[in-house]
């Protein structure tokens, strides 16, 4: 499927680390993913999967202190973003690569209007004149379908609601035309019915603007609706990547499957949950082998002994990190 | 109707607040925030709420324990009015309902350790000796899952899901009989949310509780609820079992609420056509049917008339003039 | 199950472990330890009578016979500085300490109970906040005529509204955290969920501000007495002396620069204290 598509986004062994106690710790490890061109690529995990941090790598917008890339590369139209300038990569930062953040209060200037701070960053980015700039501000709010869009642009951030302020982040995003948006759990803060709203509409948008989007996010839901492919991240690594439909069809990682029975469903009765018994290893307490081996039903003694590589699993593209499932489907 | 029987009965149960007014102020306005709403909870039965944010479910929960004072309605609890109890008499009841709120960061005091948190209410009711308080406080805090160790440490050291094992201990401590949950997973992790619904499970089971359940949340709802209010604006839209309102909804709403939860199952894709708007403002809500002008169905009555929420099938209530209609369930024409 | 209880005990005994821990608390303890042994011990430690004039020694710089030389008077500055200790803490002390838990208790009280009963506190307070402190302690004084106690009781009321200020803030967001309403919900009366919710949670902050109001306080007092408003002279304060001082501040710069710098060392002793405190106080700190 991806194949024969460009890669627009190459992630290769990238490794976050941050300082604890006057030691680095890797919050993210080895990660390598990539994404192609005009494709959702979901990250899904739970808090401290290290999958914020990731985005966050991408775009080196890490905290300054106390936070650090250890290691890799994010390959990005032929240039390493790790090695850029700090001028450089704000050149790519909102132009090339925008990002969009769960709560957009916190993104939005609450002293200027949004068709001002639409219009800053097309003057900033592409030199456009005032003018220009306010019209296609006014463009952008009507392509995210905020009524009544012409007066709506001279109204500040706190006079929208947070479905509405959502969409003023998106039109943000798109202002530069990017090739990749970083969606960062941006429906977590919303009702589910502007839920379903925004993310139809980041599906609009992203055949409209041929963006690749990486879409990070907890809800195993959300992924179902708008991803093509998902990695599912568990303490700082890719633990499966699948397609979308063999992700939710043929879960291979015990960690997913045992993701998926913890979510309770509105369309059909739940007999049991089966929660997920334990914790997330810290990450100044990462075990030598296999991170979830301390809450896996499947663990074996030589889990504890090696790190797992992520392996092919059978169909395309389909990969895990499980020396025990993989040797299950061989037998 | 209202024998000691242990079931929590709630009678047009209103809430207004004011906004605005003061000198230089906006134009003073009144906010009806919840609006007429009656359901019942049998003892040891589940009652979900769920509605989406502003719809006035947590102040119908906050008003059933009178930590907000409703304007109007009755809330009767195994025979005692509620809003009547004064003293003595309040307290007793606040002993027998007691609340798990969502935020486990901002529900437990940071300056107590878990034990003083969980001694405090029973030192306040004078419940036993200390040898009994501190057998209550192990029973509570292993009961949730928690070793006893936990109990000199201070909330700072516990994660989240953790915490709201503690918040569920310190509502058990008084042997309630009924808990109003206000959003208690909504916080948490799936898989942590799976582990503290099982606690809940496990408590309604052995102790024989009550909950009334509030959630944005069908499936968590669906899960653990065996009736549901699904709440609009204010006011109850429709009820009746969780799994029937949820297969068949009758309210248009209800309809639109299920069909944006997103289900893990990328073959089962958001087909909506078109969601309309967003919900209005509590403080301007339109007339008739606060949900008519998001509504495909909206017609004839719907735009100047409040519909009653009225029985549509056995045990099925709905508050709407023309309801969606599914094989097998009687259609109702619109009931005045 | 789920059950991972991280390692760091921190019993509820650990306040003073905490607080011994933090070395700058030591350097605060060891020189407000000073200065209160000082103030106690003052007729063994100073070399003269404070109040001995000396027509002979007027103005001496400071040297081996006077060690902070002499004042206009005669007088030697030392044993005045020793001998003003005990006065400028005295007042500074109580007037702090009455203030706060007067102020405290307004505050937390407007806070929580709010509406009406708030707006109209607020406005009382507001409006003695827009005297300047030296005027209103003044215009008490004056009332109540001068001696020492009524100097503590004057400064101690202007005192007030600024406490009550720093403890509505925070008393007003601790009312909406969930485990205040828990308190209410769990059938727990008003004062004790003021007295063990809501103050330790905001005390912090008002230890931290008495240390700095108490600097304030010292600098009332000073400028008081100096009127004649506080403690008749020649009895030696920091503050009197200062003003004394600064009519000679060209010839003769011993005489104001010592108790200035006696005052700023009280004050970092407080302020020091006041930080190591917070910090003990708050578990989440503690554990670190």
């Amino acid at each position: 499927m991806q194949q024969n598509q460009e890669t627009a986004l190459d992630i290769r062994g990238l490794r976050t680390e941050f300082k604890v106690g006057g030691r680095w710790y890797p919050a993210v490890r080895d990660l390598s993913l990539d994404v192609a061109e005009n494709e959702t690529l979901a990250i899904v995990g739970e808090s401290g999967s290290g999958k914020s941090v990731t985005a966050l790598s991408i775009l080196r917008l890490l905290p300054q202190a106390g936070a650090r890339i250890g290691a890799g590369e994010v390959l990005f139209e032929g240039r390493d973003l790790t090695k850029l300038s700090e001028r450089e990569m704000s050149s790519v930062r909102g132009n090339s690569i925008a990002m969009i953040f769960q709560e957009p209060m916190t993104s939005l200037n609450p002293t200027m209007t949004v068709g001002e701070q639409i219009a800053e960053a097309i003057t900033i980015h592409r030199g456009a004149s005032q003018a220009d700039a306010m019209a296609e501000a006014l463009r952008l709010l009507k392509e995210v379908k905020i009524p009544s869009a012409d007066s709506r642009l001279h109204d500040y951030p706190h006079q929208f609601s947070g479905g509405m302020r959502q969409r003023v982040m998106i039109a943000m995003a798109l202002a530069c035309r990017p090739k990749v948006l970083l969606a960062d759990e941006p429906t977590t803060a919303l009702d589910v019915t502007i839920q379903a709203q925004v993310l139809m509409q980041l599906d609009e948008l992203k055949e409209a603007y041929g963006m690749s989007v990486v879409f990070i996010t907890h809800n195993l839901g959300v992924v179902a609706q708008i991803a093509d492919r998902v990695a599912v991240m568990y303490a700082g690594e890719v633990v499966e990547l699948a397609t979308v439909d063999a992700l939710f069809a043929n879960p291979a990682h015990p960690y997913t499957v045992a993701l998926l029975r913890t979510m309770p469903r509105a369309d059909r009765a739940t007999e049991s949950l089966e929660p997920i018994p334990g914790s997330v290893p810290p990450v100044t307490a990462m075990p030598e082998g296999c991170a979830y081996a301390s809450r896996c039903p499947l663990k074996q003694p030589s889990c504890e002994d090696k790190r797992p590589e992520l392996l092919p699993f059978d169909g395309p593209g389909h990969q895990v990190r499980c020396p025990v499932r993989l040797e299950q489907t061989r037998g | 109707m209202t024998a000691g029987n242990g079931a929590l009965e709630v009678r047009n149960l209103a809430k207004h607040f004011t906004i605005g007014g003061g000198l230089f102020g906006p134009e003073k306005k009144l906010v009806r925030a919840v609006n007429d709403v009656s359901f019942t909870v049998p003892k040891g039965t589940s009652l979900g709420l769920v509605g989406e944010s502003g719809c006035g479910k947590s102040t119908v929960a906050r008003s059933l324990l009178r930590l907000i004072e409703p304007d109007a309605g009755s809330v009767v609890f195994d025979g005692i009015d509620v809003r009547a109890a004064k003293g003595a008499a309040l307290r007793q009841l606040r002993r027998r309902m007691q609340i798990v709120f969502q935020d486990p960061y901002s529900s437990l005091n940071p300056r107590r350790t878990i034990q003083q948190a969980l001694e405090e209410p029973l030192r306040v009711h004078r419940l036993g000796t200390a040898r009994e308080i501190a057998e209550k406080i192990e029973t509570a805090i292993t009961e949730v899952g928690l070793p006893k160790q936990a109990l000199d440490r201070y909330p700072h050291e516990f994660s989240g899901g953790q915490r709201q094992r503690i918040g569920i201990a310190r509502a058990l401590v008084l042997d309630p009989e009924l808990i109003v949950a206000d959003e208690p997973v909504s916080a948490l992790d799936v898989s942590v949310q799976a582990q503290i619904l099982r606690v809940l499970e496990r408590l309604r089971d052995k102790r024989g509780l009550s909950f009334l359940f509030v959630s944005h949340d069908l499936g968590v709802v669906r899960h653990f609820c065996e009736r549901v209010c699904v709440m609009y604006l204010g006011r109850i839209v429709e009820q009746g079992v969780t799994a029937e309102v949820f297969d068949r909804p009758l309210h248009p709403y209800t309809k639109l609420l299920r069909d944006s939860s997103p289900v893990p199952d990328p073959t089962a894709r958001l087909t909506l056509t078109k969601i309309m708007g967003e919900v209005p403002s509590a403080a301007n809500p339109p007339p008739g049917c606060t949900f008519h002008p998001r509504c495909v169905r909206a017609a004839g009555p719907c735009m100047t008339d409040i519909p009653a929420l009225n029985e549509h099938d056995r045990g099925r209530q709905a508050a709407c003039y023309h309801p969606e209609t599914w094989p097998g369930l009687q259609a109702v024409a619109a009931a005045g | 199950m789920g059950a991972a209880v991280s390692s760091s005990p921190a019993r509820p005994g650990g306040l003073w472990l905490a607080f011994s821990k933090n070395r700058l608390s030591w350097v605060g303890l060891a020189l407000l330890a000073i200065i209160i042994i000082v103030a106690i011990f003052a007729p063994l430690i100073a070399p003269y009578d404070p109040l001995e004039q000396n027509i002979v020694a007027r103005l001496e710089p400071p040297s081996a016979e006077f060690l902070l030389g002499t004042d206009s008077y005669g007088r030697d500055v030392l044993s005045r500085l020793i001998y003003g200790t005990r006065i400028s803490l005295t007042v500074g002390f109580i007037a702090i300490l009455i203030a706060m838990t007067i102020g405290s208790m307004i505050g937390i009280l407007a806070g929580y109970v709010g509406g009406v009963f708030d707006q109209i506190v607020m406005g009382l307070l507001d409006v003695m906040l827009s005297f300047p402190t030296l005027l209103l302690g003044l215009m008490i004084a004056a009332m109540l005529g001068a001696s020492l106690e009524n100097l503590i009781i004057a400064i101690a009321i202007t005192e007030i509204a600024p406490f009550a200020r720093i403890a509505r803030a925070p008393t007003i967001s601790l009312k909406q955290r969930d485990f205040v309403e828990a308190g209410r919900a769990l059938g727990f009366g008003p004062v004790r969920i003021m007295g063990v919710h809501i103050l330790p949670n905001m005390i912090s902050d008002v230890v931290v501000m008495s240390s700095l109001w108490m600097a304030s306080a010292i600098r009332t007092e000073a400028s008081l007495s100096f009127i004649g408003l506080g403690v008749p002279p020649p009895t030696p304060t920091w503050g009197s002396m200062i003003r004394e001082g600064f009519e000679n501040i060209l010839d003769a710069w011993w005489l104001a620069v010592f108790p200035s710098l006696a005052i700023l060392l009280t004050v970092l002793a407080l302020n020091l204290l006041g930080d190591a405190l917070r910090d003990a106080i708050d578990p989440k700190l503690r554990a670190e």
